[in-house]
């Protein structure tokens, strides 16, 4: 789950991680009034959780109070577009208000999990500013890595060895090595995904602090942070894969008009694959998981139905937990109750099958049946294309 | 001859009491494997739909000699329930538990890493040597004995491949889900070794899929050390970067991790790479000589 900067340093305050004094506005008029109370030049950042904002216009400095008024009306309600946002863009409904620095140098720090040692890295390197895959990608040197270890954290020398290496001494040392640790801190207790802090600034008053935050937190630990799952932002998120999440059904919205509906994440992402191999693209990624009921499925099919892109759909599904006589209540009731008029393509395999595919012979529905995976693409994708199989 | 698991193993479950652990403890039992009892803390001395009941796994290793633990606990507590049965020297633990949170399997993995335990998954349909014993939510009946080794990050799409292979009436000596989440306990390389090593096996079906670099470490060990024929194919060539595909593994981050690299690291070491998942079994049977 991803949050907005303005959360994301309210969490690094919590923690003891210096930031910017600033305040979050709906309004124009109370993007003056934090700017008023800060006083001197301002910064206003549209609040999205795409990054790349400052070159879409998402990012103005304004001198006085009346001109951070203006520049929240220009940015507040825009439809903000970046490199990491949809063509059309995201809507601003929130900026950021903040302090403007005096900076001297722009760094990087970030602690996320290195797949390959099964354990958090923290990463800093001092060409800060930048796209960091850019810089790992041409000067991987320039890059330091401090792996943690799993049940002891970070320790205090890999915090100061960061900081030596970032160039920092004196009185910045001492405001760094903390600020490292309590990153860490904030990343274990809050079940981070990924902590990003680009820049990392050292201004000319010799202050360190975080100018920018990204905070990615892991969905499989929401259980225990309720205060962090209350931050979510729907606005943010594609509503059908909104809707897809109050029923626990893995569903992505993908541009192509075959919708796909799928037992199993591999088998999901299979059927996406051999849906493009057979000349059509896939509506969606959907998965309705190994043990879905009845009442999942309706909802899934009605879900993966109401993308009027989607010309065509695709189950295919390998009974293992799921049954597939369970799965064929779920497809009569749903196609029953939507009075569904869109192709149906079926291949269905394993536990219980026999019984499941005469339930929904004896229901009477138009389904075309696949004898194989490849037979169900190559069928719906014709049906996709407004052609008989 | 097979891999893990055989008719010697004495399976425990842990979370038996609840609905899925009870569904396959039953399922695991009618195809022949040995298990012995469950573990549910606070529920120990009753019996379950027939299933002794203890409290601890230490018990159900001293009473009645379990030697691998299949772990069905809800994610909150599933991190320590592999810890629980690594550290009453079960040799083999098998987690099928979805959901784990990240930060918890790194402290699991480190904690199993410092015991004699083989940790499978978590998030995996686990393992079943085919007419021997199955330890996992794998459908049985599909299977068949034989001497094709299959190991997969997904569960699905492994039911696939095997049903696919004994449509062709190609066996399998054991079939070895390693799940699908970024941390894991056994990886592919450590399979590969198994199925490398076992005179049972004479071939190998690998399904990876996008995200990580297990499939390139897995590349560049059979380049390096396996003599037998494997057949490879990676799901998600289609999947779009930075979203994750309902495996908290399966996400392309930063450019790393697709389809395409992994495809070419596998090509490159050798393996017969399939493009379709229709034509796994057609591939594997053509690469037999059967």
């Amino acid at each position: 789950m991803k949050v907005h900067e303005y959360q994301a340093k309210a969490l690094l305050r919590e923690f003891g991680v210096a930031v910017p004094k600033g305040d979050v506005a709906d309004t124009p008029a109370q993007a003056r009034e934090i700017a008023q109370h800060l006083g001197g030049r301002v910064v206003v950042k549209a609040q999205i959780h795409a990054g790349g904002r400052g070159k879409g216009g998402g990012i103005k400095l304004a001198d006085d109070p009346a001109a951070a008024e203006r520049a929240a009306s220009q940015i507040l309600g825009m439809m903000l577009k970046t490199p990491q946002t949809p063509a059309e863009g995201i809507k601003v409904r929130k900026v950021l208000v903040e302090e403007a620095s005096a900076i001297e140098r722009e760094l990087y720090l970030s602690i996320t999990l290195d797949r390959g040692r099964a354990t958090h890295v923290v990463m800093a390197s001092q060409a800060g500013g930048m796209e960091i895959e850019e810089v790992a990608a041409k000067t991987p040197d320039k890059i330091l890595r401090e792996w943690t270890h799993p049940a002891l954290g970070l320790g205090d020398f890999q915090a100061r060895r960061l900081a030596f290496g970032l160039a920092l001494g004196g009185e910045q040392l001492k405001q760094a090595v903390p600020l490292i640790k309590n990153l860490f801190a904030l990343y274990l207790a809050k079940d981070c995904s990924l902590v990003e802090i680009n820049p990392l600034v050292v201004t000319r008053d010799g202050r360190v602090f975080a100018l920018d935050a990204k905070l990615n937190f892991d969905d499989n630990a929401l259980f225990r942070h309720k205060e962090i799952a209350e931050l979510r932002d729907i606005h943010e998120e594609d509503p059908l894969d909104v809707e897809a999440s109050k029923y626990s059904l893995n569903y992505i919205k993908l541009d192509g008009n075959v919708g796909c509906m799928v037992n199993g994440a591999g088998l999901a992402m299979a059927t996406m694959d051999i849906v493009k191999l057979a000349g059509g693209e896939p509506a969606n990624f959907l998965d309705v998981g190994g043990g879905a009921s009845p009442e999942q499925i309706e909802n899934a099919f009605r879900i993966l139905s109401s993308d009027p892109s989607v010309k065509a759909v695709f189950i295919n599904v390998f009974g293992g937990i799921l049954r597939v006589d369970r799965l064929a209540e779920g497809i009569i009731a749903a196609v029953k109750k939507l009075g569904l008029k869109l192709p149906v393509v079926l291949r269905a395999e394993g536990t219980n099958v026999e019984q499941g595919k005469k339930m929904l012979a004896d229901s009477g529905l138009a389904l075309t049946m696949a004898s194989d995976m490849a037979d169900g693409a190559r069928k719906a994708v014709a049906f996709a294309k407004g052609q008989k199989p | 001859m097979s891999v893990l698991v055989d008719t010697s193993t004495r399976v425990v479950v842990q979370g038996i009491t609840g609905k899925e652990g009870a569904f396959h403890a039953a399922r695991c039992k009618e195809y022949g494997t040995q298990v012995v009892g469950g573990v549910t803390p606070g529920k120990g001395g009753t019996t379950h739909e027939g299933f002794a009941v203890w409290n601890t796994v230490a018990e159900a290793v001293a009473k009645e000699g379990a030697n691998c633990a299949l772990i069905f606990v809800p994610p909150a507590a599933a991190a320590d329930a592999i810890m629980e049965a690594s550290a009453a020297g079960v040799p083999l633990v098998i987690c099928i538990t979805e959901g784990i949170p990240i930060a918890d399997m790194v402290r699991a993995k480190q904690f199993v890493a410092g015991t004699n335990s083989r940790l499978i998954g978590p998030n995996c349909p686990g393992v079943i040597t085919p007419g021997q014993a199955k330890v996992g939510i794998m459908p049985g009946h599909i299977h068949k004995s034989g001497d094709v080794g299959v190991l997969s990050r997904s569960g699905t799409l492994t039911y696939e491949v095997v049903g696919q292979l004994s449509a062709r009436n190609i066996g399998q000596s054991s079939c070895v889900g390693i799940g699908g989440d970024p941390v894991n306990g056994t990886s592919f390389v450590d399979v590969l070794r198994l199925f490398n090593d076992d005179p049972g096996t004479r071939a190998i079906m690998m399904i990876g899929e996008i995200g990580g670099t297990a499939e390139e470490d897995a590349a560049a060990f059979i380049k390096a050390s396996v003599k037998k024929p494997v057949v490879g194919f990676i799901c998600g060539q289609t999947a779009p970067p930075g979203r994750r595909m309902g495996h908290a593994g399966a996400i392309i981050a930063g450019g790393k991790g697709t389809a395409a690299e992994k495809m070419k690291a596998l090509a490159d070491a050798g393996v017969t790479v399939v493009k379709s998942p229709a034509d796994m079994g057609a591939t594997v049977a053509r690469v037999i000589g059967k």
